[in-house]
């Protein structure tokens, strides 16, 4: 029960073992003195040693507004700047490559096409995941870029363009240029003159009994854009009527609502904002998606 | 007895003692020396061996490629995704250790761990540069002047040209041996191969020139696994006290006949020991059976014309019996137990469960990734489309055709994102190169009407065997259709 210390059994030999104690004893258990090998022991010096002069040398004590500096001069960020810059140039190659093709040579290159679009899916994660999606599927009013329906068009030139310029940018020249009246808030159309066009419309997919009314309408206010079968015009961005994809949704209701008020989207005119090949990067991305045009990507290679 | 130490000169650590083992001769001296040659012969030889693999994998019968992620071993080849073969090797090898354990004790410490191969070499280094015990004691304790100097420069160069030679061999495995022999001499060999011989090399310097026993004592934990396996029905190098004690010399046993044991107390059985400790204290951690104090005894007693084997390799269980009067069991007896039967049994199990595996497996495999974001598309003709990746898997060492097909999701077909849309069809056929993994782009697409279900991907290979590989996946499409 009590513990007890001292001279009386200090250095007396175990029984069972012949080691000395240490002179400590609970409940009769005694504490042998069973000492470390040397080299343990210095191996656990060096480590004190080596803890110290890691303290030293690098950042180590948090101080009231930084740490200790460390005479290397050591810092995260110090070595996160170092692996992009070394990744900057280990890219470079690439990114000359790229900078001097025009894009529509590039399903040619299979390798600087893989890059290219891997670089793009790194870009459109940061810049157009906003309206498009992570998935590139976007959502109503927002173009799906998975499919193969396209406004401007879907081949490589044609979405670099669309990216360089963007839709609808005041102060860029080239950029996507489309607009749609406000058939019912300017009072173009009376409210059951829309009506009657959205139900042609939708008849021109099979949603809605064709009207005679309405394929008036359409031919005098609609045709000059969407086309007289309402096909939709690529050189204004005019959405095909016919096909299974509703931009800005397919209910009547909703359709009824874009002939009168039309929603039209924007998109940053890029150039500028992001240097040539990252564009070009992004457009070969968008492209590789599985509705691009034209251009078919190559065979990815194999791998090892 | 000793007289107790001063406690008051305790100190925090404690010196090595260091261990000068006498020579010895005898069978399981011999043993040993057959299994060091053994063992250094496969270790040497085997990245040398040469086996045709054909033009695309390299032909060294035994390689770990771990730069393309393959493990070669003869007419094997092992790729990442079998890693259960190397676990199963691990299994067996945890159960073999009960096994030879539960058998005969620590057999593994005292003939077949690198350890006690090196600390044996190193110890017979010993011998030949500084003279066997006493002339190495003396030595030792002899102050350090130029000829003590000198032949300690020379013992250690002949270390380290042991730790090179072993320790350093280890990197031919990793590579092809020849051009990486030539490669290493020349000094254009890669700086992870210069590095891994040096770290291979200062280990087996250090640990098998220096620490020795004190590896066994300290540092390794398979001892104390070993010991805590070990039970009364094991065989062990064994001290037969009943037999021995009291010990007295010969010609104090002469003059009172039958009052004393075997014994002698000659010493030789410590002498010998290569880790320094004196077996007639009874089992203990220190002990890795080499048996070396067997051939010392066993020598001893034919001197002085006494039976041999009073240290033997006898279980706890058996050495009571024999202290009653009955003779000793055979050996063969004691080790064929229902323990070790029944590790045997799992062991070989686990072994004929690895061989059909291997003799059944497969060299085409298929997996499938399935785009989640988005799960589908709408196309503008109404039909649904998914994507997905497919990793299509030739494990042979020669290019095959494969056909991939859809299977099930009727109305269904598939293209490529290197073939167009229009040539949309049920199955295609790619050649997938050597020994390689090819990813696919797959975009299937299917009727509006398709309900969301699963169907899978079939991978056939084009030649007399048509392996196959199945992988199902999921064809989702919009939840409720669109008004
Ligand atoms: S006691 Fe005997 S068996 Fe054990 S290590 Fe020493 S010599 Fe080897
Ligand atoms: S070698 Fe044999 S006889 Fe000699 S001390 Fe050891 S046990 Fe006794």
């Amino acid at each position: 029960m009590a513990e007890k210390h001292g001279a009386d059994i200090k250095g007396r030999l175990d029984k069972a073992t012949q080691t000395e104690t240490v002179g400590h004893e609970w409940d009769g258990i005694e504490e042998l003195n069973t000492p470390l090998p040397r080299w343990w022991l210095w191996t656990f010096y060096a480590c004190i040693v080596f803890a110290l002069g890691y303290c030293v040398v690098y950042p180590a004590w948090p101080m009231l507004s930084s740490a200790t500096q460390g005479t290397l001069g050591w810092t995260s960020r110090g070595e996160l700047d170092k692996d992009m810059k070394a990744a900057a140039a280990a890219r470079a190659k690439t990114v000359a490559a790229l900078a001097d093709m025009p894009i529509d040579e590039l399903p040619k290159h299979p390798e600087l096409m893989r890059a290219a679009v891997a670089g793009g899916a790194a870009a459109f994660r940061i810049n157009c995941v906003q309206c498009h999606g992570a998935g590139a599927a976007g959502s109503k009013g927002f173009p799906n870029l998975n499919d193969d329906d396209w406004l401007w068009g879907g081949d490589l030139a044609t979405i670099e363009t669309t990216l360089l310029h963007g839709i609808r940018q005041p102060g860029d020249e080239a950029t996507r240029m489309s607009v749609m009246p406000n058939f019912g808030s300017d009072g173009l159309l009376a409210p059951a003159q829309i009506d009657a066009v959205a139900d042609h419309v939708l008849s021109l997919s099979g949603k809605a009994r064709r009207n005679a009314e309405g394929a008036k309408l359409f031919a005098d206010n609609c045709a000059v854009c969407h086309g007289p079968a309402g096909k939709g015009s690529r050189q204004f961005g005019a959405p095909d009527l016919t096909d299974a994809i509703w931009l800005d949704g397919g209910s009547k209701a909703e359709v009824v609502a874009q002939i009168g008020k039309p929603h039209m989207g924007v998109m940053p005119a890029w150039n500028g904002r992001l240097d040539p090949v990252t564009i070009k990067m992004l457009a070969a991305y968008v492209h590789s998606l599985g509705g691009g045009e034209q251009t078919p990507t190559p065979e990815p290679a194999p791998q090892p | 007895m000793s007289t107790p130490p001063d406690i008051t000169q305790a100190s925090l650590y404690a010196k090595r003692e260091p261990v000068f083992n006498h020579r010895i001769d005898g069978r399981f001296r011999r043993i040993k020396w057959a299994i060091m040659a053994l063992c250094l012969a496969v270790y040497w030889v085997t990245p040398w061996l040469r086996w045709n693999r054909g033009p695309y994998a390299p032909d060294q019968a035994v390689l770990v490629d771990l730069g393309h992620r393959r493990f070669y071993m003869f007419g094997i080849e092992i790729w990442p995704h079998e890693f259960y073969f190397v676990a199963g090797l691990l299994i067996m090898a945890g159960i073999g250790l009960f096994l030879v354990t539960s058998a005969v004790g620590r057999a593994w410490c005292g003939y077949a761990c690198p350890q006690t191969v090196w600390t044996d070499l190193f110890q017979h280094v010993d011998r030949l540069i500084d003279g066997d015990r006493n002339a190495r004691f003396k030595l030792y304790k002899a102050p350090w002047g130029p000829a003590k100097i000198a032949r300690r420069l020379v013992k250690w160069s002949i270390y380290l040209a042991i730790s090179f030679a072993t320790g350093g061999a280890w990197i031919y495995y990793f590579a092809d041996a020849p051009t990486l022999q030539r490669a290493f001499w020349s000094g254009t060999a890669d700086p992870v191969a210069y590095a891994t011989v040096a770290t291979l090399t200062a280990t087996t310097f250090v640990l098998g020139g220096f620490m020795r026993e004190q590896v066994c004592i300290y540092m390794c934990p398979w001892p104390r696994i070993q010991t805590a396996m070990t039970d009364e029905k094991s065989l062990t190098v064994t001290y037969k006290d009943f037999r021995g004690e009291p010990r007295a010399s010969v010609k104090k046993a002469q003059k009172a006949p039958g009052a004393f044991g075997d014994c002698i107390d000659c010493n030789q059985c410590v002498a010998v020991c290569p880790t320094g400790i004196d077996i007639r204290q009874g089992p203990q951690v220190g002990c890795i059976t080499c048996a070396l104090c067997i051939d010392a005894c066993d020598r001893v007693m034919k001197d002085v014309g006494r039976p041999r084997g009073l240290i033997d390799y006898a279980t706890l269980e058996d050495s009571e019996r024999e202290k009653a009067g009955q003779p000793p069991t055979r050996h063969l007896r004691l080790i064929w137990r229902p323990r070790t039967i029944a590790y045997f049994g799992v062991w070989a199990g686990s072994g004929l469960a690895l061989l059909f595996l291997l003799g059944t497996r497969v060299h085409t495999g298929l997996t499938v990734a399935k785009d989640r974001n988005p799960p589908y598309i709408l196309m503008s003709d109404g039909s649904v489309r998914n994507a997905y990746t497919l990793r299509v898997r030739n494990m042979q060492g020669r290019p095959r055709a494969m056909e991939i097909a859809i299977e099930g999701l009727p109305g269904a077909a598939m293209w490529t994102d290197d073939t167009a849309r229009a040539d949309a069809a049920r199955s295609l056929v790619r050649t997938v190169p050597a020994d390689a993994t090819q990813a696919l782009r797959v975009y299937v697409v299917a009727p509006a009407s398709t309900a969301k279900q699963d169907f899978a991907f079939r991978v056939q290979a084009q030649d007399e065997a048509r392996e196959t590989a199945l992988s199902e996946v999921t064809f989702d499409k919009p939840q409720e259709a669109r008004p």
